[in-house]
């Protein structure tokens, strides 16, 4: 087993040109949920979206694609070279590609690009940014002329540059974006390494090579096919029978091993430490998690330690963390985690402390739903086990188990009592991605709904501070803050990837993240 | 012709238990059938009695474990006994079942004697209504409901029920229609009694053998639409325990390293559909004088 999980790594390590790529061919590749709400990558938060529009857009820079897992290793998409950042950090100067063009045949230019950053940074009335949060320090975005955009920052900030490397901010049309601003959602028009062919909502999405692409060779393919498709059986099944190639989101371990099981060197493996967990959100706007010791003793009633022993065999969930990716060195140690409530190591003193909280609050023998995503994988599986720790302190909870459309929208319009949610971000950048767990008029996609002063303050801190030891400590007192003091939310077990894919995919690598390195144009089919 | 009347002999008063020896003696299959069902119906509401385990409770020191004296069929990924999940499975899909026929079946044997009783506009409006619902598949029927309303026990329930209604309807009208023709409902009216009165005590009580039949079968039909929708994700929800859930993800998912998941609880949606549709059929049997005379 673990020989060639080690070959796996070893291959993924080569460099992408040690084999020359051939050209032609359609790859099909599965998207482990529905399809999701909308098709504006700048509005919405699932790779349900991304990996079905990433393919058709540019963005201005990306991780290297040679490189994904890389929290510093940024190139150009549109630009043409990687700016040295002037005035002590706070002008960014980009200069744009000449000729590309839309698959509309129009030109795009600089003013694109910042028409698109606008959107996303300072978006419009009636325009939702799920990222708007971000990117606090942007102070403006200028297009001087057709070939240069200029990003202006209110302060200096290391976040800044891999926060610009969002596999979400996709260049739009400023002509489209000037007469629809709403028309990205139910609309697809790039600039990406494929043109779009076709959509059945729900079901499937379709691109063709786009021959006008900017980097030369690229794309190898010729098409794609994404199917999509939530239940993990599915997806494995396919792989198994050459429906499709791969998804790329990440299977069981379970899966994995059925997989090159059956089919032997047909199938390799990539794996990864991810920057994605689930998170746990009590509706603050609903009794009684308007209650913190509500919420805390909730929190208490689990056993992560325990849980993460048995769930890591079943489910593509390992690591016991708190806000921060557990291998970034601002992440909590277990000392720091176990001072946590959800974190304690003596689970029974823990639930006997949620079990106190519960009655001094007058919420002994709770029943109550919780909101969840119908992606078994492992949406399901930590909610089911979240479901039999609550029982344990005498709550009783049902799932409501929806597609990925009606779980955001339920959440978007605050219908729930407890969500099952996810924290999924790019190139692990810390500061910047405990910024998710912002109240929501500062966040608009944390749907805790609470309100927290000292949060927003001890965040701003912590964007200002770029001594690492300190923003270590202010990060440490954050955590407490959502996760103790205000019991708002509570971060479960941290992800592991998985992507097993038939042998004849060629180029692409797996990071630390689902989001990244999926516009396809690196991939070709050794067939 | 009177004295004839009076001097003949009283109808012998056969009881209940003779009834049911006979319907036994002369229906073994249905008999095995009956069997399964009030087995299911037993084990069903008293899971708490008998299940050794809590269905709910992960306990993963147990997981996959094949059968064994801990785990007489063995457990599933999380570590639940899988013979306490599908005791009280049985639960699920009594509670689905029976409710799912029972109101569907009143439901639609009130709409059918009454669209009979009536005619007419009232029965035209009612006929083409049910047409339209009959139109459907049962399980893409209950789909579309479940999408409609969400997942969840009450929400399959009424899914099921639903589509359920005009199938017994339209088979209670067809009784009805000739019972409306006999003269004792010509007599009633004569007497001035009301169309309630004349429904629920002269027709209603002579269309009973068929709509007992349909409410019979109707159990099975239940299950197995519940069986599916949650087969699909869209019944009852987990932890829940209940036998199409039970097929669904690590049902599949294990299918090849632990079989035992997918096995029983595939064998308990089947022997209790045979065992209600077996009951039905000797229903049927029993009840129409036509089979019964062969």
């Amino acid at each position: 087993m673990r020989s060639w999980i080690l070959t796996a790594a070893l291959l993924a390590g080569l460099p992408a040109h040690a084999e020359t790529p051939k050209p032609g061919g359609t790859l099909t590749y599965m998207i482990a949920a529905d399809g999701g709400p909308s098709l504006d990558g700048h509005k919405e938060t699932t790779y349900a979206v991304l990996h079905a529009t990433a393919p058709f857009y540019s963005t201005l820079i990306r991780v290297n694609p040679d490189n994904p897992s890389s929290t510093d290793d940024f190139v150009c998409d549109l630009c043409t070279e990687m700016p040295q950042p002037t005035d002590g950090g706070l002008i960014f100067r980009f200069k744009i590609r000449q000729g590309v063009k839309f698959h509309d045949g129009s030109r795009l230019t600089a003013h694109d690009v910042a028409a698109s950053w606008r959107r996303i940074v300072f978006p419009p009335e009636g325009v939702s940014s799920a990222r708007e949060a971000v990117y606090p320090m942007v102070d403006k975005i200028e297009d001087p002329d057709d070939t240069t955009v200029v990003f202006k920052l209110k302060y200096a900030t290391l976040s800044f540059l891999p926060a610009l490397a969002d596999p979400w901010a996709f260049i739009y049309s400023k002509a489209v974006l000037d007469k629809d601003q709403h028309y990205y959602e139910r609309n697809i028009m790039g600039s990406g390494p494929f043109k779009y062919a076709g959509y059945e909502i729900g079901q499937a999405i379709h691109g063709v090579r786009n021959p006008d692409y900017y980097h030369p060779g690229q794309p190898y393919l010729d098409g794609f096919n994404a199917i999509f498709a939530p239940k993990q059986q599915t997806r494995v099944d396919a792989i198994r029978g050459d429906r499709a190639a791969l998804e790329f989101r990440g299977m069981s371990p379970t899966a994995r091993d059925q997989l090159t099981k059956d089919l032997g060197d047909k199938i390799s493996v990539q794996e990864s430490d991810w920057n994605c967990g689930n998170v746990f959100t009590p509706n603050h706007k609903r009794k009684p998690f308007d209650d913190v010791r509500v919420r805390r003793a909730l929190f208490m009633a689990v056993d992560q330690w325990g849980g993460a022993q048995a769930l890591q065999k079943i489910a593509i969930v390992r690591t016991v963390g708190g806000l921060v990716f557990p291998g970034s060195p601002l992440a909590a140690t277990k000392d720091e985690l176990s001072r946590l409530p959800g974190f304690h190591p003596d689970i029974e003193k823990s639930r006997a402390e949620a079990r106190r909280l519960l009655k001094e609050a007058g919420a002994e023998g709770l029943t109550v739903e919780m909101l969840n995503r119908n992606v078994d994988q492992p949406y399901i599986i930590v909610g089911t086990w979240l479901v039999d720790e609550f029982r344990k302190i005498g709550v009783t909870v049902t799932q409501n188990i929806v597609p990925t459309g009606p779980w955001l929208d339920k959440m978007r319009s605050g219908d729930f009592q407890l969500a099952m949610e996810a924290n999924c971000q790019m190139v692990v950048n810390p500061i910047a991605d405990v910024g998710r767990y912002l109240p929501h008029d500062i966040y608009k996609e944390n749907f805790a709904y609470h309100d927290d002063a000292k949060q927003v303050e001890i965040y701003e801190r912590m964007l200002h501070e770029t001594d690492p030891t300190k923003a270590r400590v202010l990060i440490r007192e954050y955590e407490k803050q959502v996760i103790d003091v205000g019991a708002h939310q509570l971060p479960t077990l941290w992800f592991y990837r998985i992507v097993p894919m038939r042998s004849y995919v060629k180029g692409w690598k797996v990071s630390t993240s689902h989001y990244l390195n999926q516009n396809l144009a690196n991939i070709w089919l050794d067939r | 012709m009177s004295a004839t009347l009076i001097d003949d002999p009283p109808l012998p008063q056969r009881s209940y238990w003779k009834i049911f020896a006979r319907f036994c003696q002369q229906q073994p299959l249905g008999t095995f059938g009956l069997m399964l069902v009030i087995v299911m119906a037993v084990v069903g509401f008293s899971a708490e009695l008998i299940a050794p385990y809590n269905p709910t409770a992960n306990d993963f020191a147990a997981m996959t474990e094949p059968p064994s004296w801990q785990h007489l069929l063995g457990t599933d990924q999380f570590g639940r006994d899988l013979m306490s999940r599908i005791i009280y499975g049985a639960r699920t899909a009594l509670i689905v079942g029976l409710t799912s026929a029972i109101v569907g079946g009143f439901s639609g044997l009130i709409l059918g004697v009454g669209s009979a009783y009536f005619g007419g506009k009232i029965d035209l409006i009612v006929q083409r209504l049910s047409d339209i619902v009959m139109a459907f598949p049962l399980i893409i029927m209950a789909l579309a409901v479940v999408a409609i309303f969400g997942p969840g026990v009450q929400n399959v329930i009424l899914a099921i029920t639903i589509p359920l209604i005009p199938r017994c309807s339209r088979v209670v009208r067809s009784s009805a229609l000739t019972v409306r023709e006999m003269p004792y409902v010509d007599a009633a009216r004569a007497c001035g009694f009301g169309a309630t009165r004349i429904i629920l005590r002269h027709m209603v009580p002579n269309v009973m053998a068929p709509f007992l039949i349909m409410v019979t079968s109707f159990v099975g039909q239940a299950i197995l639409a519940e069986a599916s929708l949650s087969y699909l994700g869209l019944g009852v929800q987990e932890p829940v325990p209940a036998w199409g859930l039970m097929l669904q993800g690590g049902a599949e998912e294990y299918a090849s390293t632990a079989p035992w998941i997918a096995i029983f609880p595939g064998l308990a949606i089947m022997l209790a559909v045979l065992g209600i549709n077996l009951f039905g059929d000797a229903m049927r049997d029993a009840l129409d004088p036509k089979l019964r005379e062969r």
